[in-house]
């Protein structure tokens, strides 16, 4: 048995053997956090507060919430390179229903509440990733081409809307029965951030789908070797367009805990976040190949990301520095993972 | 095995120019190649026979450069050598003619034959004096393709000459052609011939591999036979025959098997009425206008050389390919028009021929791998139950015999043939009515060939209607109650498990038996 048996990837059974190059692969995301958050304690005094846990994790669950949705589409063997841009257009959306929809034929402007302007922005989050997902499950476009497409339609649409200008005020107003909105951002259930709470049962919910259910062995399957999982009779087409839909449906989700947290809507929110969540993804241990990850390490690797660039901005170090190192971290997590799947070939 | 056959000193007919030596090939758990001695001889057609999987692609590969032998020497005049790349090898004087073809279909005829070899000058690259060199080539080959047609303009038998032709450029001594005439016409083939007879006479020496045999026989000089891995016999032209070539390459001692017997046959569980299956640009018949049925208990064997139509039968019965016209019934109903996934639910399942690249999830395990296409009905509520699935896994493992050390581990860990058990085990834990095999031996060894037909058989007797192909002769000779030979896309021959293999082969267009 050679080391890359070992490093199998959600298996409950115990390991035949303790392998220590394997685990040091395995838990290299975990691995990487521990030494941030021991780095940075150790550099200020203020890191390794549980207020300032809190509010890193808020910014934290952006980008998760983001990366959940990316991992769905890289397990297939696909790209999802729209994020960014749906959740900026999602805040819009969402900022657009705040502000009254004005009926002219009958004179009225309608206030929708909350719970309907979020049940919309998410519907129409879904009904986007669906168009990739059909473009790539019928029509054969490469995923890569596709989202890319999608990332340019939203940001444009985010932009016409707005024509380039900032929704400021979504607190909604008293009289018109919409307040609420700020909840998302700025509340806490005993004492968490409601954001960060939502990333969690989000976290919990789509890694129980992948590990437990039929659909999420689909997955899988789709992105393992999707012409075997197309003759075993897993419906492809049908996984493509769940995983575009679900993907674009938690951009939105992101899009509005980002709005909410700035209690403002600009057409140019969550811009390059696409990378950021490819990066989490990948840190986490997943295969860009496709088959191959888990939400456990897609949330390490969104913790290690977010935590890292907070940290630098602690410490002091200048934003072009923050760059830099975020790259550096990402270039070590993919050649780590060609060391573990590298191996596997013939 | 017959020791009088095996290689001893042969009187010298000419020197040898390139030999292998006790060369062995291990990938991953399979042995491809198990200490093999081969010697090419100056100015003479070396000829090289083989079932699928016997290991000749794997020997010419390491002659050419291709593969590192995991042990064993390479003696190049004597001298012993070591390639580092086909590119090193080609320098040396060796080059070689893929079975599947290596050219840029996007590129033209004039640039493939010259790829990475451009004629260069101060001014870039000496087109003209390559489209003259090309030109040249052709000419010799008695084909009139333009230098500038793009290759996948071409036909495939006209690509194959694009082929040799560029093998035919670089002046080689050795030239190993791996089954260079699998796309040609009679004429081609004849010119083919022609060529190799010129190149002799220059003192080029030629390596030979071709499933006609009689096409072979016409040719060659020498003949080796290969069988999983191991050379069984050598001999001089003039000593052999097609007959002796088949009981070489069959081998006459191992038992697949034989139909099962002892129950009535069940009523027709698979029809297939007319189907018609055109190539993607819709011009070519790959299936046409067949028709068959496969009744319950019954064991049906289609035989058939590459590109007769056998695989793309089967993928359009399991519903991956669409037939143009033409009917599919299983059990009376018109499944014509199904997806895949239904006609796995109604009881119609396909093993496919390529494993690696059809058959299995390689980043999942054996037991993800078993329960892949039985998924819906292991679901409990919301999620797959984690007992029924364990159970599902531990069947399929029982009943296929597979061995494996945990269904946990990675399907990669396994060897070749209990792969193809697992992949056998996945359709068949679906409880199918009628199950199609399409090459269920390839690349597995001839103990695991015998457990999979002994499986086919089990499953007959359970009342199952099973349906496969191959391409070796005497697999059809096995288990098979009736054996149908594909030519063409057509049914050319039809007969029962009392055949002989000659006549099998003669009416798959394969050898002419007089």
């Amino acid at each position: 048995m050679s080391s890359t048996d070992v490093s199998k990837m959600n298996t409950t059974a115990a390991k035949p053997k303790i392998n220590i190059a394997g685990i040091l692969i395995e838990g290299r995301a975990f691995g990487a956090l521990l030494v941030i958050i021991i780095f940075f304690s150790l550099m200020s005094p203020n890191y390794l507060t549980v207020s300032n846990l809190l509010i890193m994790s808020s910014h934290v669950a952006i980008y998760g919430i983001l990366a959940i949705g990316m991992l769905l589409v890289i397990l297939t063997g696909g790209i999802d390179l729209s994020v960014g841009s749906v959740l900026g257009l999602a805040g819009i959306i969402a900022g657009f229903l705040m502000q009254g929809v004005t009926f002219n034929a009958f004179g009225v402007i309608l206030y929708p509440p909350v719970w309907a302007v979020t049940v919309m922005t998410l519907a129409f989050g879904a009904f986007l990733g669906s168009i990739t997902g059909v473009l790539v499950a019928y029509l054969r476009v490469p995923s890569f081409v596709a989202t890319l497409g999608i990332l340019y339609v939203a940001r444009g649409i985010a932009l016409l809307i707005t024509n380039g200008l900032t929704y400021n005020n979504l607190g909604g107003n008293e009289t018109y029965g919409n307040t609420g909105f700020d909840w998302l951002g700025f509340n806490r259930l005993f004492g968490i951030p409601v954001s960060v709470i939502i990333l969690a049962l989000l976290a919990a919910i789509f890694g129980i789908i992948l590990a437990r259910s039929a659909f999420g062995r689909w997955i899988y399957a789709t992105g393992g070797n999707q012409r075997a999982a197309e003759l075993s009779g897993v419906p492809v087409p049908f996984v493509h367009i769940c995983v575009y839909a679900l993907s674009g449906m938690l951009s939105s989700i992101a899009g509005l805990v980002l709005s909410s947290q700035l209690t403002s809507a600009g057409p140019t929110a969550g811009f390059t976040y696409e990378m950021i969540a490819i990066a989490a993804v990948v840190i986490g241990g997943a295969s860009l190949s496709g088959g191959r990850g888990n939400v456990r390490g897609t949330m390490l690797g969104a913790f290690v990301i977010g935590f890292l660039s907070d940290g630098l901005v602690i410490i002091g170090v200048s934003a072009y520095w923050q760059t830099v190192f975020t790259g550096a971290v990402i270039v070590l997590a993919v050649l780590l993972n060609s060391l573990q799947y590298g191996g596997k070939r013939l | 095995m017959d020791t009088s056959v095996l290689p001893v000193a042969e009187p010298e007919t000419s020197e040898i120019v390139l030999s292998a030596r006790n060369v062995a090939k291990v990938f991953g758990s399979i042995q491809a190649l198990k200490g093999v001695n081969f010697d090419v001889r100056r100015g003479q057609v070396t000829a090289l026979f083989g079932e699928n999987g016997a290991g000749k692609s794997t020997l010419m590969k390491i002659l050419s450069g291709v593969y590192k032998p995991t042990s064993g020497t390479i003696l190049l005049d004597g001298e012993p050598i070591e390639f580092d790349s086909s590119t090193d090898a080609r320098n040396q004087g060796i080059s070689i003619i893929h079975q599947e073809l290596s050219l840029a279909p996007n590129m033209t005829v004039r640039d493939n034959i010259f790829m990475g070899r451009e004629i260069r000058t101060m001014k870039g690259v000496d087109f003209a004096e390559e489209e003259r060199q090309c030109r040249l080539l052709l000419t010799e080959l008695e084909e009139n393709i333009d230098p500038r047609t793009k290759v996948e303009e071409l036909r495939l038998g006209q690509q194959q000459i694009v082929e040799i032709a560029r093998a035919l450029s670089v002046n080689s001594r050795i030239l190993i052609m791996d089954e260079p005439t699998s796309a040609l016409s009679a004429s081609e083939v004849e010119v083919l011939f022609k060529v190799i007879r010129d190149l002799k006479a220059k003192g080029v020496s030629i390596v030979y591999i071709s499933h006609h045999l009689e096409e072979a026989l016409q040719i060659t000089d020498h003949a080796v036979v290969l069988r999983d891995g191991n050379m069984t016999a050598y001999a001089p032209r003039a000593d052999i025959d097609l007959e002796w070539i088949v009981r070489h390459m069959v081998g006459e001692h191992f038992n697949l098997g034989s139909p099962p017997t002892g129950y009535p046959l069940g009523n027709v569980v698979l029809k297939v009425d007319e189907v018609t299956v055109v190539d993607s640009t819709g011009n070519q018949k790959l299936v046409d206008e067949l028709s068959l049925d496969v009744r319950a208990g019954e064991i049906v064997c289609i035989y058939g050389l590459m590109g007769a139509g056998r695989t793309e039968l089967l993928e359009c019965l399991a519903g991956r390919l669409v037939a143009r016209h033409g009917k599919v019934e299983l059990n009376g109903r018109d499944i014509t028009r199904t997806s895949i996934a239904e006609r796995i639910a109604e009881g119609l399942v396909l093993v496919p021929e390529d494993r690696q690249r059809d058959g299995l999830v390689q980043t999942m395990t054996i037991g993800q791998n078993l329960s892949l296409a039985n998924l819906r009905r292991l679901v409990r509520g919301l999620f797959t139950s984690k007992r029924l699935e364990r159970d599902h896994i531990d069947n399929a493992i029982r009943r296929t015999t597979v061995k494996a050390g945990s269904p946990d581990h990675l399907i990669g860990s396994l060897s070749g043939g209990n792969q193809q058990k697992v992949v056998i085990g996945k359709m068949w834990s679906t409880n199918p009515k009628a199950i199609l095999l399409d090459e269920p031996s390839r690349g597995i060894d001839i103990g695991a060939k015998a457990e999979v037909f002994r499986l086919l058989a089990e499953g007959a007797r359970e009342g199952l209607a099973v349906l496969y192909t191959t391409s070796e002769v005497g697999e059809c000779l096995s288990v098979a109650h009736r054996i149908i030979v594909m030519h063409k896309g057509k049914i050319s021959a039809e007969f029962g498990s009392d055949v002989t293999k000659a006549r099998i082969m003669a009416a798959s267009g394969e050898a002419v038996v007089h």
